[in-house]
């Protein structure tokens, strides 16, 4: 029989987490043995995943810090993992004490600990959701409650839509949050390819497997077919480019960067 | 590792100053770890982050008294700043020892020896180590706590949540309207609902004591055990079917059952789960309604209904299977109503409703009331060619006791229609037909009998029966019309007018003459209607040929009035419309009465016929001879024309003709000449009876020897033949 919608997923710590690999990629210890051994295993095939890691925490925290530049100081992040350090409300109250940011996860254990972090701060909240159903985001009442969605909202789906399969329909998922976000709003985005990854794609595609075998399939798509996610949005410069290539601090911080980091796409779009 | 020329800096530090060598420390530090740490910080952010660290380092190697403690806490620190891989510690260790005497050592107030600088470097690495390690330890037990916390928070909201949906589904099964029940497939019982058990009479062990399988009831449908073995093998996912039960009390319980199989997560069969709705009542209730709608209120007897249900059964066809039917109605059942009350009579039926049933208690025996006074018995079998009669036998019988009522003593006696047959050839309707006409024949009879059915005696009823109900609607489809015999002058043999004679063109008999239909038509009231339209009709054709026949002399139209018509208030109020519609002058009709609907005809009756007479309407007295031809009367009557039937001329068909018919004719022909009355012939055949007539004296003839009856534009090329 299958269980009905509103029923819970129960919770299974004998399976890797793709937010607790996420964790131990950056160094943090909110992971168990099952999700450090299936990160080592993804690890065996691209020794620099941790850097491609930090690759999408530092372009979120420039696009955020971006955005408050552009004025946008709401912030959905959606598939938002484990809090760890350099979070999107350290990032965006620092810049405007004033930004709310609502982070969403369909991860219960990454929801409690959401919640642990987040006691206290009356301008952040988690919701527990799922991005192939949009609507529950939009409908979340802690979400309302936070945001308002008249004014503009600065869209996070970072290292998120590369776990949405197409079956499940990413693009109609996100076109649902675009059109539901008000002028001005922001899509920033990171995804998954195998262009830009400094290694052969059969070798790249070892990851994809390790991921495959957890039943957390890694999709890996074209620089083409990331742009679709933007239909509708302005890109801000410089466009959809290698994570490091986003606004860079300075070229000489770019000439450092490890040649995983360039392991995929970002982005940020602007609602007209 | 390389060391930068130009290593980035504050830029309002001297470059070679303190400030400026400080910075310079800190810069090659950051670039040693940088590419171990996991920080969303960039290069120079990271670089600010650790200039406080290297003041510190700084500040350490130059205590005035030595103390390594606050190098503990710059391990401590690159702990904080998210610099937790192993690799990081060790690039410190290496920057520290490297650089740290190099960029700092000559930047404090105190003077210290190479070799003193070297000691406390290497003590302070030894602390920062410490310091790292500890950090990095209480950070990762922190965070292990931490995530196992929220794990387990995330399962207890998981579990709160399961629960939430085990109560609701709790509160489903126990509070649903209708009974659930889940059973392994052995048939045991393991869970049922407080609905299910109160619908099996409030006992829960009497529900679980038995598997499922035992619930066997006589009234099962035949499939439904043969549907469960299909389930519990995994053959069938699920039936529904209505199926009774036993309560504890040994009463039956109907329900309308859902039963659906339940499987595993490998999809092999697990439970089976019953769903029952209580239709007990709404059972009784289609019972009670359908008792109302196939009995009769006053008798308590089968209806109509029921009876053609019955019926219909024992016509089916089946080999060997005969059915006797006895039709009865009470005689004189209106006498007793009109005179003792319809209670009283009601008060009959009861009892003659009893008494029928006593008589049919056999299996295959039915009685049951059609309405009013009629009842019908009915009994089947294989030998209902003896046992009808005895039916109608024991009927009349239990009819033969006097019914007392109200103190007096009524004897009520019935005409039985008895039809017996094999089945399968006859319909419900055909049957019951049939035993209506045999009924009546018994009644006919004199009633307080019966009669069988005979098909010949049948078919003429059914005809007449047919014939009688199809009269209204030919009317209005104008399946009537009107033919005409010609009347010819014996002294010249001019055609002098016409008789106009109806027929009816049924669609499946063909063409009727009025004998087969004017009786049922007078007996039915349609002769009134019908005698008008033949009226205009012919009044219409006369007009017709007499604006066609200028030069023909006078021409005559005679129409029939029946009986019924005779006896009708409006009607020389209507011959008078007809003719002042037509322009017809009076003169030119005849309007023919037969003799005996005028036998002892008062003068109320013979009023309009005088009126007719008076304005110049002819009458003639038709079939003269056939009646009580009281010629005595004829000089009261108002008529012109005898018609002389048929039967007087028959002897003169040959020659030479008999001759006391001739002396009969001659007679009457006398009479009528004194009372100054034209004679007309009917019948007339041959030449010879034509030669014979004229020579007697008599008017007029019409017959075949000079045309028959015909359509009206035959009539019209006879006058045009005299004319010439």
């Amino acid at each position: 029989m299958e269980r009905p919608a509103w029923a819970p997923q129960g919770i299974d710590i004998s399976v890797p987490s793709v937010s607790r690999m996420y964790d131990f990629y950056l160094g943090g210890s909110h992971n168990f043995e099952v999700d450090r051994e299936a990160a080592r295993k993804a690890m065996e095939f691209m020794p620099g995943l941790p850097k491609v890691m930090q690759a999408n925490r530092a372009f979120m925290r420039r696009a955020v810090h971006h955005a408050t530049t552009l004025g946008v100081n709401q912030f959905l992040d959606i598939g938002s993992g484990i809090p760890t350090f350099g979070n999107v409300h350290e990032v965006a109250q620092a810049a405007d004490p004033e930004a709310r940011v609502a982070y969403v996860d369909h991860d219960p254990v990454a929801v409690a600990h959401s919640q642990a972090v987040l006691e206290g701060n009356e301008r952040a909240v988690i919701a527990a959701a799922d991005l192939r159903k949009p609507k529950d985001i939009l409908d979340n009442p802690e979400v309302n409650a936070l945001l308002d969605l008249d004014r503009p909202v600065a869209l996070l789906l970072v290292a998120v839509l590369h776990f949405i399969e197409d079956a499940d329909g990413p693009y109609a998922a996100v076109a649902e949050l675009r059109d539901a976000l008000a002028p001005g709003s922001l899509l920033v985005l990171t995804h998954a390819s195998y262009e830009g990854i400094p290694l052969p794609q059969e070798e790249a595609g070892g990851t994809v497997d390790v991921y495959r075998t957890i039943r957390n399939p890694l999709i890996m798509r074209t620089r083409k077919e990331i742009s679709r996610f933007f239909e509708g949005y302005e890109m801000i410069d410089p466009g959809l480019v290698a994570m490091p290539e986003w606004r860079p601090e300075s070229a000489e911080a770019l000439a450092q960067e490890d040649p995983f980091t360039y392991s995929g796409f970002a982005g940020v779009g602007r609602k007209a | 590792m390389s060391i930068p020329s130009q290593p980035s800096g504050a830029p309002d530090a001297e470059p070679d100053g303190p400030e400026g060598r400080l910075r310079r420390f800190a810069t090659i530090w950051s670039r040693a770890i940088f590419p171990s740490t996991a920080t969303s910080l960039t290069r120079p952010e990271f670089e600010e982050h650790l200039l406080p660290l290297a003041r510190e380092l700084s500040d350490t190697l130059h205590g005035r008294v030595f103390d390594a403690a606050p190098a503990h806490r710059v391990g401590a620190g690159l702990v904080a700043a998210h610099c937790t891989d192993p690799d990081a510690l060790s690039s410190t260790l290496g920057v520290v020892d490297s650089y740290l005497v190099l960029y700092c050592g000559g930047n404090g107030p105190v003077e210290l020896s190479t070799e003193d600088s070297r000691a406390r470097c290497a003590r302070i690495q030894h602390a920062l180590a410490g310091g790292f390690t500890q950090a990095l330890r209480e950070r990762t037990l922190a965070e292990q706590e931490a995530i196992a916390r929220s794990a387990l928070t995330a399962r207890s909201h998981a579990e709160q949540a399961l629960h939430a949906t085990e109560a609701r589904f709790r509160a489903v099964f126990k509070d649903a309207a209708v009974g659930i029940g889940i059973a392994d497939l052995d048939g045991n019982i393991l869970e049922i609902n407080d609905t299910l058990t109160r619908m099996f009479g409030g006992l829960e062990n009497h529900v679980r004591s038995h598997k499922v399988n035992e619930w066997v009831h006589p009234e099962d449908s035949p499939h439904v055990w043969k549907y469960y073995e299909e389930l519990v093998r995994g053959e069938r996912e699920h039936y529904s079917v209505e199926k009774p039960y036993y309560r504890n009390d040994g009463t039956v319980l109907w329900t309308n059952l859902t039963v659906s199989l339940l499987r595993d997560p490998e999809g092999r069969p697990e439970y089976q789960l019953a769903l029952l709705e209580d239709t007990t009542e709404r059972r009784l209730l289609n019972l009670r309604l359908r008792y109302e709608a196939t009995h009769d209120a006053l008798t308590g007897l089968p209806n109509r209904t029921l009876f053609f249900e019955r019926l219909e059964k024992a016509l089916a066809p089946r080999e060997g299977m005969r059915f006797g039917l006895c039709y009865l109605d009470l005689d004189g059942f209106k006498a007793i109503n009109d005179s003792l009350g319809h209670a009283a009579g009601d008060r009959l039926l009861v009892e003659v409703a009893d008494r029928l049933q006593s008589c049919a208690t056999a299996p295959g025996e039915m009685v049951a009331r059609l309405g009013g006074d009629e009842f019908v018995a009915l009994t089947t079998g294989p030998r209902t060619e003896d046992e009808v009669h005895e039916l109608a036998g024991r009927i009349l019988l239990a009819l033969a006791t006097p019914v007392r009522l109200d103190g007096r003593e009524l004897t009520v006696r019935g005409s039985i229609g008895v039809v017996e047959g094999p089945s399968g050839e006859r319909t419900p309707a055909e049957v019951l037909r049939s035993a209506d006409i045999t009924m009546y024949r018994a009644k006919a009879a004199g009633g307080n009998r019966f009669a069988l059915a005979d098909a010949e005696a049948d078919a003429r009823a059914i005809t007449r029966h047919g014939l009688t109900t199809a009269l209204p609607t030919a009317l209005d489809r104008g399946e009537f019309f009107i033919e005409y015999q010609p009347l010819v002058h014996l002294g010249d043999g001019s055609v002098h007018g016409a008789e106009a004679l109806v027929r009816w063109c049924h669609p499946q008999h063909g063409v009727l003459g009025p004998d087969r239909f004017i009786p049922l038509a007078e007996h039915t009231g349609l002769i009134v209607p019908l005698g008008r339209w033949v009226l205009e009709e012919s009044v219409r054709q006369a007009n017709f040929w007499k604006e066609r026949h200028t030069d023909g002399g006078p021409l005559r139209i005679n129409v029939n009035l029946s009986p019924t018509q005779l006896h009708h208030p409006s009607l020389v109020a209507e011959t008078v419309d007809v003719l002042e519609r037509s322009g017809l002058e009076p003169g030119a009709l005849c309007l023919e009465v037969t003799e005996s609907a005028l036998i002892g005809a008062d003068d109320d009756l013979l009023k309009p016929l005088r009126q007719l007479a008076e304005m110049g309407v002819d009458i003639a007295l038709d079939d003269f001879g056939t009646g009580y031809s009281n010629l005595a009367n004829l000089r009261r009557l108002p008529v012109s024309v005898l018609k002389l039937d048929r039967s007087f001329t028959q002897g003169m068909q040959h020659h030479p003709a008999d001759p006391v018919d001739l002396k009969i004719v001659e007679g009457i022909v006398s009479l009528a000449h004194s009372l100054d009355l034209a004679v007309t012939v009917e019948g007339v055949e041959t030449g010879a009876q034509a030669e014979q007539l004229r020579q007697i004296g008599c008017d007029t003839a019409q017959g075949w020897y000079y045309a028959r009856p015909g359509a009206p534009d035959r009539i019209h090329s006879l006058l045009l033949a005299d004319a010439v």
